[in-house]
């Protein structure tokens, strides 16, 4: 049987791969930054996953205006690095699941959550940041991965309370999967950043730590906030931390189980326009 | 019966909502063509005559001539989109963000260095004298 043995949180931001991919990881305004993930990559090394379950959003590169998908899970056996305008991202190519990401389309289908299925998609910033970040700059990812795209670019986004009960479907649908596999969720995206118009810029240390609280102990209770309190708190594109809800809702404690073992936080200010925060969870073994 | 949009109310921002996406379709897919190098290289060449390609108002095709991203975003524009120009430009998300606030870049480079913007008086509308949407 399937399992999911953690949850890991991070923030995405495309700069983050821009400073990788150009070597200014120990310049002084980059180095802090990636001295925060130090301790995960090392725990990605002891902990290597067979399959990562990323739930990511696309910043207009695979979906255009013309199909918007609330939820998207990716059942292709591969996927290539997106062309966003400044050319292809130097990183490996995304291996896919086919069988265990089809297979949670159809469990989590018949658990009422409508997904698209998707058998063709480029990965933009947002799924390969975290890699990165996670992973450093391997010549081939460590294990396959499924991608999870959400729509939070067009209003309205699922709600947080949704996206948490899509978790909950999402490990249910993992452990009905016959084969042995030992599979990470991943939540992307935030923390507070605001991208346009005067507001830009806007960044919300509280807010995000209080998020960071409260996603660790109470996430049932999170999973309520409303989108205006993201928007006016936490910028326009804070809402990207919805996503974080689905990660959290795959835990063995929202479904009653022995409460998640927090391994790694951390949190800093600026990368380019955004918040950065990371969480690892683990569930009891 | 209206529909509940309880976000006109926070300053400086435009929430890219179902109204808005309808009113820049043409405008963002636009944006999008220029991920392709072929159409990055047409719209250098002559803008004017790559926008008339596409059904947009006069005023989303002036609103990209100036790359005012502000007037951009209010006539239905979407960043994740306007960025593609931004891209075709060789401009960073990072100036592309601070141009729309009024600074200059070094001045919104060293706000985001020491913390970004903060919250407070920047909630609702009318918070800070003067403050319009």
């Amino acid at each position: 049987m399937a399992h999911i043995s953690a949850s890991v949180y991070t923030s995405h931001v495309p700069a983050i791969g821009a400073a990788l991919d150009m070597g200014k990881t120990q310049e002084p305004y980059w180095q802090p930054l990636f001295a925060g993930y130090e301790y995960s990559k090392q725990w990605m090394k002891d902990n290597k996953p067979d399959v990562i379950f990323l739930v990511f959003n696309d910043h207009a590169t695979a979906f255009s205006l013309d199909m918007i998908p609330t939820f998207a899970i990716g059942t292709a056996a591969e996927f290539t690095p997106a062309d966003e305008g400044w050319g292809p991202r130097p990183v490996p190519k995304v291996i896919g699941h086919p069988e265990l990401a089809s297979h949670i389309a159809q469990s989590v289908i018949q658990q009422d959550f409508d997904l698209t299925i998707v058998n063709k998609m480029d990965v933009d910033h947002g799924l390969t940041v975290p890699l990165s970040l996670m992973c450093g700059q391997p010549d081939a990812w460590p294990c396959p991965v499924i991608p999870f795209a959400v729509n939070v670019v067009q209003y309205p986004v699922p709600s947080g309370q949704r996206c948490y009960n899509l978790g909950k479907a999402i490990r249910k649908a993992i452990e009905s999967f016959d084969d042995k596999l030992n599979v990470q969720i991943w939540g992307t995206g935030g923390m507070s950043h605001q991208l346009q118009g005067p507001r830009a810029g806007l960044i919300n240390k509280e807010f995000d730590n209080a998020f960071l609280d409260e996603l660790i102990a109470d996430p049932g209770a999170l999973a309520q906030k409303p989108h205006i309190d993201y928007v006016r708190e936490a910028g326009s594109e804070g809402i990207e931390l919805v996503m974080w809800l689905i990660a959290r809702g795959a835990m063995d404690d929202a479904a009653g189980g022995p409460k998640a073992q927090l391994k790694h936080r951390f949190y800093h200010v600026p990368a380019s326009n955004t918040a950065v925060g990371h969480l690892i969870l683990e569930n009891a073994k | 019966m209206s529909l509940d949009k309880p976000y006109l109310d926070v300053p400086g921002t435009t929430i890219f909502d179902a109204e808005q996406s309808r009113r820049g379709y043409h405008l963002n897919q636009f944006c999008m063509s220029l991920m392709k190098a072929e159409n990055r290289a047409r719209f250098k060449a002559n803008e004017r005559a790559y926008l008339d390609e596409w059904p947009m108002t006069d005023e989303q095709k002036l609103a990209v001539l100036a790359r005012d991203l502000n007037r951009c975003i209010q006539l239905g524009g979407n960043i994740y989109f306007l960025a593609k120009i931004g891209a075709t430009d060789g401009k960073s998300f990072q100036q592309m963000a601070g141009s729309m606030t009024g600074m200059s870049e070094e001045e919104y480079r060293n706000m985001m260095i020491s913390g970004g913007r903060s919250v407070e008086g920047n909630r609702y509308i009318g918070e800070q004298t003067g403050e319009k949407k």
